[in-house]
């Protein structure tokens, strides 16, 4: 028997990239073949409040987004596109009030009433301060632009999800499942309690809010266990709103979730499995009816490799639409109410999850577990724990610890085409529509915009009015991003690394190498006179320091003196850090794609300050052919994600040093 | 690999990580007098040493660089128990000094795991800096596995950059044995505290904990709870007074400090406390010579003791009297690294008759 079936999620490609032009181009061309919603992917630069010609811009524009400097990027960006009728979905924290005044501010121009604008602004610092990296301000700031935004939509845009809390980067972070359910929770508890502190929002007004706020999960191979996850999800928002908020209206105590599958375990092995990850991935955020989600956006399955290309993207949403609108899954009622090992499992994580979460709030609650690092940290321990089960076999994964060998794979056979590459002219082409930008406009009214921008930030006010009038007057990412600088000042985070414990085996095969791998390294101290120092830097703007953490916590544990930075630093900072702190070793970590332009720039630089002997190595998702490319430029080593041995990392790592200080 | 050759671009040789100073000890020395900061890199690396080979080089290093006619940098030590945000305040105090023309080096230490030997060195990731300022340097070290290691690498450590830059920043990790000896090479002592710490109340109180010349209350961005720690302060210095603790000739009156790394708050006021403090030690009888004596005799001692033990102590005439001895020589302007030496000397010659 068919019965009626439920209207479908919304499906989105994560996109953009090169410029505003091009990712108009390539939204449409999604558009047009089914795609239901716009997922704007924006570069570092534009997400960190900086412009293109700036010189920690350097080697990132364009390059895992679409930059955005100004208005006049914002028409191009959404040319032939009707705002009112579209879902726009933006991937924006720290500069998401600036992006959303200029979607508000294009949407004027066109004579488009915002109150009829849908989408949403991801607008959660949080866990940039956690795992993504790319907050420009410090975090009491940074939570009073959320609040901003978020007073701001609910009066004046009551259709837009100001905010997405995300659970999908703890989890790639390293996150148990319980732990993803607990930190999120604790950051939408810390945003709904902020927003109550601005006494901006009527007590009787208070629950729509709260029915504004929406999540963005992460959903791993471990599809059961995630689904679960997700029913563990809806219940603890339904006691969190009603307990907490008095929220009566159970639509107002909904918890409402858009996904994007997991990345972090995406293989560069074999990377056409990947495709069935995903599958299965997708199937954890879809089988509840009860705990659907409402938007759905898959990776590609070359990821691993490099940027997926617009075929590779296609591939994944066909792979929604055929679970869609093909199978009968929307035919049917929630399948596992009642299941008893569904509910098991789920109530065991509610346990475990509100544990922490209580505990998170007893001691001051999320923005404070972030300033003192207890979250950061609890995170790194988790995702050492992981590496360290696949290295030792404990956990499988197919292709890269079990099953290896294989026919080769078609689909791969020219690598390097099977990934898109930015034309590194768009960053000098950038460059150029900045200054005909600046040069057209009107510079006093930029001035006057950017004061008022200044004076605003030093109250109490929101800063929305204000950013939307600057983003009339032409003001671009980074003057707005540098007025809000000068009077916030700027923030490093903590790094999480320096308290984290790892769990080495105490027995074993692996604890032998770990023993060896000690000895070696005292061996070699005693030789140079002074324990070997390892200094790991991540140039550029990309902020995914998980690679650079668990390095400079495994390179400890087998008695490395490690200088480890945090993200965002320049290569000159990395080559003065080198040379005061007399490193014998220099990592460097880039994942954003930028590692042709930063790679030189540091090897070049090592040379001029006569540290041309120390060895450089690098890690990141790095194609083949670029990997050769550093090692003629003089790097000793080039890792990517296929290296997750991370034991025969630091055998590497103590004979380099060895060799270079040969006896 | 890099291409040979790669090296040629370093002034005076010396491959970065090793310590032999290919243009000579006395060279290296002069360099770092000027600020050089390839130099003072340099000279960093071989104090690090451990080797007994390069003992003679440290020796001969400190000794040049003792010899100046100036007295070098302002020695500060930062200490305080773990928390109180000791590496953010010196990265905020290190660029308020900056902004005032001072130049300025940083000693930040940070514990080796006990497991592995092996350390991670987080204080870097706190300061924000400019990486072309000459004027601005940071060298992390790690406490090391054996006692007296970090006093004898912070200690000489503290020496060179000293030697390079106007005003020395020592951060220690807040704990341990390692704390005093560091305490011993600083001119100003700055103990860092947190408004709710208790425990450091009650210790300066009892007089477990020695009276600091600057007390500092971080974090003071919340107005109420700071002033509270304040006066609880005051309090307890004057208990300290009156339990016969502080030297009451003393001219010196420990200023207490709120800061806030996070704002900026009193770091104006913190540079200037630290400079009156300095000065006091200036006009103050013997200058602040007569102050790092004082403290050079007790790293003396301690290192003697770690090489030679307790049986080294005792057969050289007791520490009484080897105290005595040691202030005498280093009067007389020997160096502590030779001294021990010549000290070790006299011990094993000692056994070898007996």
């Amino acid at each position: 028997m068919r019965r009626e079936r439920d209207r479908p999620w919304i499906m989105r490609t994560y996109a953009g990239h090169s410029t505003a032009q091009a990712s108009n181009a390539l939204y449409r061309s999604n558009l047009s073949r089914g795609q239901t919603g716009l997922s704007v992917a924006f570069d570092l630069p534009t997400q960190t409040g900086y412009d293109g010609d700036d010189p920690l811009a350097r080697g990132e524009v364009g390059k895992v987004g679409v930059p955005v400097a100004h208005l006049g990027d914002m028409r191009a960006l959404f040319e032939g596109i009707p705002l009112d009728k579209m879902n726009t979905s933006m991937t924006i924290n720290a500069t998401a009030a600036w992006l959303l005044s200029l979607y508000v501010a294009l949407a004027e121009e066109r004579g488009v009433d915002p109150r009829v604008l849908r989408g949403t602004t991801q607008n959660d610092i949080i866990k940039e301060y956690l795992s993504r990296g790319t907050y420009a301000f410090p975090p009491a700031a940074s939570m009073r632009l959320t609040t901003d935004l978020i007073t701001y939509t609910v009066a004046q845009v009551p259709k837009w999800n100001p905010i997405n809390v995300c659970s999908y980067h703890l989890q790639e972070a390293g996150a148990t499942p319980a732990q993803e359910l607990a930190y999120a929770l604790v950051t939408a508890i810390g945003v709904l309690d902020a927003v109550k502190a601005t006494g901006r929002v009527k007590d009787e007004d208070f629950a729509t809010v709260v029915g504004r706020i929406s999540f963005f999960v992460n959903a791993g191979i471990r599809f059961v266990e995630e689904m679960c996850k997700l029913r563990a999800f809806v219940e603890l928002w339904d006691r969190i709103t009603r307990e907490r908020y008095g929220v009566t209206d159970p639509k107002l105590r909904r918890f409402r979730y858009g996904v994007q599958v997991n990345s972090l375990g995406l293989t560069e092995q074999q990377p056409e499995n990947n495709i069935i990850r995903i599958v299965l991935e997708m199937l954890a955020v879809t089988l509840s009816k009860d705990a659907r989600a409402r938007a759905v956006q898959l990776p590609a399955w070359n990821e691993a490799l490099g940027l997926p290309r617009p075929w590779d993207q296609q591939w994944s949403l066909r792979a929604q639409q055929i679970l869609a609108f093909e199978s009968d899954l929307l035919e049917h009622e929630d399948l596992f109410n009642g299941s008893p090992v569904v509910e098991a499992r789920t109530r065991e994580l509610i346990e475990e999850a509100w544990a922490e979460v209580e505990d998170v709030l007893e001691h001051g609650g999320a923005i404070e577990a972030v300033e003192s690092g207890y979250i950061k940290q609890k995170l790194v321990e988790s995702n050492a724990a992981r590496i360290a089960r696949i290295e030792a076999g404990e956990q499988i994964v197919v292709g890269v610890n079990k099953y290896e060998k294989g026919a080769p794979c078609p689909l791969t056979e020219n690598l390097d085409d099977a990934i898109l590459t930015v034309d590194p002219a768009v960053a000098e082409a950038q460059k150029k529509a900045l200054d005909a930008w600046r040069s057209a406009r009107d510079e006093g009214a930029v001035r006057e915009a950017l004061d008022r921008l200044r004076e605003v930030a030093r109250t109490s006010d929101s800063l929305m009015d204000a950013s939307i009038a600057a983003a009339h007057a032409g003001v671009t990412t980074g003057e707005w991003a540098g007025a809000l600088r000068d009077v916030f000042g700027e923030y490093r985070a903590p790094t999480g690394v320096a308290g984290a414990t790892l769990h080495s085996p105490s027995s074993g095969a692996a604890a032998e190498t770990v023993a060896e791998l000690r000895e070696r390294v005292a061996a070699l101290a005693e030789r140079m006179g002074r324990r070997p120092k390892l200094l790991v830097g991540k140039p550029g703007l990309d902020g995914h320091s998980n690679g650079a953490e668990q390095i400079a916590i495994k390179a400890r544990d087998v008695g490395f003196d490690v200088v480890y930075e945090g993200i965002r630093v320049t290569p000159e900072h990395i080559v003065a850090s080198a040379l005061e702190e007399g490193a014998h070793l220099v990592g460097l970590s880039i994942l954003s794609g930028s590692h042709l332009e930063l790679v030189p720039s540091v090897v070049e630089q090592m040379r001029a300050a006569g540290l041309g002997d120390v060895p450089i190595i690098v890690g990141g998702i790095i194609p083949d052919a670029d990997a050769a490319k550093l090692r003629s430029l003089g790097v000793a080593r080039v890792y990517t994600p296929k290296d997750f041995a991370l034991n025969a990392i630091m055998s590497d790592l103590v004979s380099l040093v060895s060799d270079t200080h040969a006896a | 690999m890099p291409p040979e050759g790669a090296r040629d671009g370093a002034p005076s040789g010396g491959a970065p990580g090793s310590a032999a100073p290919a243009g000579g000890v006395d060279a290296l020395a002069d360099a770092v007098l000027q600020g050089d900061k390839r130099a003072v890199a340099r000279a960093l690396n071989l104090v690090e040493d451990r080797r007994p080979s390069a003992r003679d080089d440290v020796a001969a290093l400190l000794e040049r660089l003792a010899a100046s006619d100036t007295d070098g940098g302002h020695r500060v030590g930062m200490t305080g128990p773990p928390g109180v945000g000791k590496s953010s305040l010196c990265a905020a105090l290190g660029r308020t000094l900056r902004e005032a023309g001072r130049s300025v080096g940083v000693v930040a230490i940070d514990p080796s795991s006990v497991r592995s030997g092996g350390s991670l060195l987080g204080d870097r990731a706190r300061m924000s800096f400019d990486p072309g300022d000459e004027g601005f340097f940071v060298r992390s070290l790690a406490t090391g596995g054996q006692a007296g290691g970090l006093s004898y690498a912070a200690n000489s450590a503290a020496r060179v950059l000293g030697a390079a830059f106007d005003v020395v920043l020592i951060e220690t990790t807040g704990v341990g044995q390692s704390e005093t000896d560091v305490m011993h090479l600083a001119d100003t002592v700055a103990l860092v505290i947190q408004p709710g710490s208790g425990d450091a109340l009650q210790f300066l109180k009892a007089g477990i904990m020695e009276i600091p010349d600057v007390l500092i209350v971080n974090k003071a961005d919340q107005v109420a709870l700071a002033r509270r720690a304040v006066s609880d302060l005051r309090g307890a210095l004057r208990a300290a007074k009156s339990a016969g603790l502080v030297d009451a000739g003393a001219a010196w009156e420990v200023p207490i400090v709120p800061t806030s790394a996070e704002t900026g708050r009193g770091l104006d006021s913190l540079a200037h406390q630290l400079a009156l403090h300095h000065a006091y030690l200036l006009a103050a009888p013997g200058g602040v010579r007569a102050r790092r004596l004082r403290g050079d005799v007790e790293w003396t001692l301690s290192l003697f003791a770690h090489t030679y033990g307790a049986h080294g102590v005792s057969t050289l005439g007791g520490r009484a009297n080897l105290r005595l001895e040691v202030r005498q020589s280093l009067e007389a302007g020997e160096t502590a690294l030779r001294l021990v030496d010549t000290l070790g000397q006299r011990y094993l010659d000692a056994l070898r008759t007996a």
